[in-house]
């Protein structure tokens, strides 16, 4: 372990567990169904690669920990444990860092549990998507709404004081009253944040096979308006309840904002470990390789390396940053750099300056693919 | 060479419909009359551009003298001029027939007599040549040479039963072919000692000899140092050096004495001056009167060319000019549009010409282009009693001051099955045809002929005969004239600005249709913008259709973490990209691909 120095900078630590038990219909991620033998040499690879990073731990400091996937809950609670233990081996972890795992209903036991809690683990992220079954379904989820209930329940019992639900809006034959009755549903339980995404049919994802452009039952999906009306919907239910949007997608009670993915917003560095996992270390975007067996292996190499120029740095601060809803603190080099592109937005009524800061509106996040693509 | 016997040259060309074969018969003879050994021969050696390979069409004229020892040993010089097969090309392929004293009709054992076929053999037989028929392609399974002989013979009335029965692809009988070239095409006439009469067929330009002149010498002799004069232009030059054809080079001989074929070089800079059909003379000594049948070429079609990058314009004149130099009848003028900026009017002998023209733009010189939609020259008779030929719609002067207007017919010949007929009549109607006949050519074959406007055939006309017959379809055409005819002008507004590029005259009785697909097509052409933006097709004040792009309510990402970073910036790049390509007009942003969608209309 590193001493501190006071002097050092801020790190967050990406940790990818790429299993599952079996692939969602909407997903594109690196992730999908392994044999245990197989998760087990993972977590041996993972804590090699660990071990191989550490000297970026020099200097730097860890605020944050996140480890996803896939579904982190797959391996079992010691695995876990090893992982944070190499982790707090190689790296200096401040005392009150951030320290989620990705969990999914139906993976959940108390021992697992237990072990996160006693490797520091103080967030859980649970991906439940709808409180209803016959979504859940089409989703391909492998929980009912019930097995959440229980999941998150345990979560509770056990200790856990800052619980993530992740939902999902403008699914197929979704309407917005059975939207309104997940939000609902989901805020008696009172978690701390709410991530409510979109669905977004990805090419690659199966969904894209049945819901894709031109694919037969893209009809089925909510039309815009809808879609936009379940946002609106969502905005308005959980600001009543007291949570404040501050990500396009992103909900919490005060002060349970995510730091971790803030930090990727706010172009902190991040070190990404595990097969395929993204960083962004030293002005550099890199990506692990993606290729198991070589992984597995001890194979390590990063791909899409990029070092960013200065104007690369500016176009990112402002296309990630413009995704919170506080904005972009402006310094004098990016009102320079964007000042017609803040004028032409401002005067179409997508962003607004004020205090010096740039933000966008509510309209300006309905198009905000629009409005960040004049900064690149 | 110089005292060549008259009696041992062949000059002659290969007519046939395209696909029949041409090409890969005359690649056959090359390499039978051992011009080249069949590895040194790329595939069809007279097809040099990449186009014409792709397309399987002849552009230019291409020419080839080789020798062919007979079986009992005597050689002959075949000179070989291969003409092109496109009805844009028509006078092109009169002059070339003219250079020639026979022609080998190819006729495709399976396909038998097509449109084009007919219209090139009445070509050749007005040109009194002597026709040599092949059937071609007998190594297919569906090949019936002997049904397409009697098709010959009923229809065109030449004899054929002894025609070679060949495949070019194998070279199967092609030696038949050979000898039939040698005992039935005769040999050429004319006085070596007479004043110089040539015809000129073809020219290319070279950066170094200057304009290469493809000539067949009717009468006299011509060699270094010759005094010539084009009898037509009036250009005069002095004879720098005469040659005649290896395959794709250029040999040069002593002189070119008349029922010669070969090129003369003197030093010309500019193609217009060596125009097709026009008679080369002895300036010192000139010939009495000039060949017949010289007429310049004109374009027929016109359309804007525009530099998809602005800044390219320089690129697209340069490009024009040097594809200029090689094609006398491609014309063009700047002029400049609101919607698309600095660009070209370019004048086309025919739509395929046209399209010729825009993909060697692009390929051989790397332009991205933007057409607007092509028109035929319109005659506007204003009230004050003055013509104007229109070639840009928007030059159409006030409603007010339009007496009248006129617009180009053709007489086109539809070769069709019988069970197509019905669907091409309609075709035909719906492009305002006037129907004049049919004739039956057998049981299952008629030719439909039709008088048609020339503006309606020039848009997607051969793509909607080739779609509604299931490609059975074969089309030829000829120039009739002018006649009087109900034309407006169509315009296009986009969030109420009227966009220029857009616009184009058409029959007041198809405006409605051709506004309502416009719209159509533009709607989906269109992406959404922030706000609501209406399409309208206009009338002058009218407004005759309308469609609605609506307001962009929805484009967000849903999600963005350190792992979609990479990812989602270059979706954002790409939208931005596709922005820069996007051609502004008033508040509203046009893909290029909308101002080329509205070419294609047909959609049945």
């Amino acid at each position: 372990m590193q001493k501190g120095n006071g002097r050092e900078k801020d790190l967050e630590l990406y940790i990818h567990i790429p299993f599952c038990v079996r692939k969602c219909a909407y997903c594109d991620f690196l992730s999908a169904p392994a044999e245990e033998a197989v998760r087990a040499q993972y977590v041996e690879a993972l804590k090699g690669e660990i071990y191989q990073q550490r000297f970026f731990g020099e200097e730097r400091k860890v605020t944050s920990i996140f480890m996803g996937g896939g579904t982190p809950s797959i391996l079992e609670g010691v695995q876990i444990a090893e992982l944070l233990e190499t982790v707090h081996d190689c790296f200096r972890i401040e005392e009150d860092a951030e320290i989620t795992v990705e969990c999914n209903p139906g993976t959940l036991t108390r021992d697992k549990l237990s072990c996160y809690r006693q490797q520091g683990v103080n967030r859980l992220s649970m991906g439940l998507q709808s409180a209803d079954n016959r979504e859940l379904g089409l989703l391909g989820r492998i929980h009912t709404y019930e097995e959440f209930l229980e999941s998150f329940a345990l979560a509770r019992k056990m200790g856990f004081e800052n619980l993530n639900v992740d939902l999902m809006s403008a699914l197929p034959g979704q309407t917005r009253e059975s939207w309104q009755r997940t939000l609902k549903q989901v805020l008696a339980l009172k978690p701390e944040h709410i991530s409510a995404y979109s669905l977004i049919i990805e090419e690659g994802a199966p969904f894209y096979e049945r819901f894709g452009p031109g694919a037969g039952e893209e009809d089925l999906l909510p039309d815009e308006d809808t879609e936009r009306r379940m946002y609106y919907d969502t905005g308005d239910i959980l600001k009543a309840e007291g949570y404040e949007r501050y990500e396009i997608s992103n909900y919490a009670r005060p002060g349970f904002a995510c730091r971790h993915n803030l930090g990727y917003w706010e172009r902190k560095e991040y070190l990404g470990l595990g097969l395929g996992a993204s960083s962004l270390m030293g002005g550099v975007r890199y990506r692990n390789h993606k290729n198991l067996t070589a992984y597995l292996a001890g194979d390590y190499t990063h791909e899409e390396v990029q070092r960013l120029s200065r104007r690369e740095e500016q176009e990112e601060t402002m296309f990630l940053g413009l995704r919170k809803t506080e904005g972009v603190l402006l310094t004098q080099e990016l009102m320079e750099a964007y000042e017609e592109v803040f004028a032409k937005l401002e005067q179409q009524g997508l962003l607004v300056l004020e205090n010096g800061r740039a933000r966008l509106t509510d309209l300006g996040i309905d198009v905000s693919n629009y409005a960040l693509a004049e900064f690149l | 060479m110089a005292s060549m016997d008259q009696s041992k040259i062949r000059n002659f060309c290969i007519i046939a419909h395209i696909d029949h074969g041409k090409s890969t018969l005359a690649d056959r003879i090359i390499e039978m009359t051992g011009l080249l050994t069949s590895r040194e021969m790329q595939a069809q050696v007279l097809d040099n551009m990449d186009l014409e390979r792709e397309r399987g069409i002849t552009i230019k004229a291409q020419t080839v003298r080789t020798v062919y020892k007979t079986k009992n040993g005597e050689e002959y010089i075949f000179n070989l001029i291969d003409t092109p097969g496109h009805v844009d090309f028509n006078y092109e392929v009169s002059r070339s027939l003219a250079a020639c004293d026979g022609a080998i009709l190819v006729v495709d054992a399976a396909q038998g007599i097509e449109a084009q076929t007919l219209a090139n053999v009445y070509l050749a037989l007005d040109h009194d040549l002597d026709v040599l028929p092949v059937i071609n392609k007998i190594d297919l399974p569906s090949a019936e040479p002997q049904r397409v002989i009697d098709e010959i013979e009923d229809v065109i009335g030449i004899e054929a039963q002894d025609a070679p029965r060949i495949s070019a692809k194998t070279g199967q009988n092609v030696e038949e072919v050979l000898e039939a070239i040698v005992e039935r095409i005769p040999a050429p006439g004319g006085d070596a000692r007479a004043p110089l009469k040539a015809l000129i067929f073809d020219s290319v330009y070279d950066s170094y000899k200057g304009v290469i002149v493809f000539c067949r010498i009717k009468e006299g002799t011509v060699k270094r140092g010759t005094p010539i004069r084009m009898m037509a232009t009036g250009a005069e030059a002095d004879v720098v050096e005469v040659g005649y054809f290896g395959a794709g080079q250029f040999i040069p001989c002593e002189e070119l004495s008349a029922g010669m074929v070969g090129y003369l070089t003197a030093s010309i800079k500019n193609v217009k001056d060596t125009r097709v059909g026009d008679t080369i003379t002895n300036r010192e000594n000139p010939c009495a009167e000039p060949l017949p049948g010289y007429k310049k070429v004109l374009p027929m079609v016109y359309c804007g060319m525009y530099p998809a990058d602005g800044a390219k314009y320089p690129d697209l004149r340069d490009a024009l000019e040097k594809l200029q130099l090689n094609d006398a009848s491609l014309q063009f003028e700047p002029e400049t549009s609101i919607a698309l900026g600095f660009g070209f009017r370019c004048g086309f002998l025919g739509l395929l010409h046209l399209e010729i023209i825009q993909e060697r733009l692009e390929r051989e010189y790397g332009l991205d282009l933007v057409t607007t939609a092509p028109g035929v020259i319109y005659k506007v008779h204003r009230t004050n009693g003055e013509v104007i030929e229109l070639t840009n719609p928007s030059n159409l002067p006030d409603p007010a001051e339009i007496e009248y207007m006129e617009e180009p017919m053709v007489s086109a010949e539809i070769m069709v099955t019988t069970e197509f007929i019905g669907s091409i009549m309609e075709l035909c109607q719906e492009r305002r045809g006037i129907y004049l006949g049919m004739e039956y050519m057998e049981e299952t074959r008629a030719l439909l002929r039709y008088e048609l406007p020339l503006n309606e055939i020039i848009y997607d006309f051969f793509d909607a005969l080739k779609s509604r017959s299931r490609g059975y379809a074969s089309f030829d055409y000829d120039m009739k004239g002018y006649v009087q005819a109900e034309l407006v002008k169509l315009d296009i507004l986009i969030n109420k600005e009227e966009v220029d590029a857009l616009s184009f005259i058409v029959h007041s009785s198809t405006a409605y249709e051709r506004g309502r697909k416009m719209c159509e097509k533009l709607k989906e052409e269109i992406p959404r913008h922030l706000f609501e933006i209406p399409i309208q097709a206009a009338v002058g004040s009218k407004i005759i259709a309308r469609e609605t792009v609506k307001a962009m309510r929805k484009d967000v990402l849903a999600k963005c973490y350190g792992g979609d970073i990479t990812r989602k910036k270059k979706l954002l790049e790409k939208q931005k990209e596709g922005k820069k390509r996007m051609r502004q007009i008033g508040n509203v942003e046009i893909p290029q691909k909308a101002f080329m969608s509205v070419l294609k209309l047909d959609d049945k």
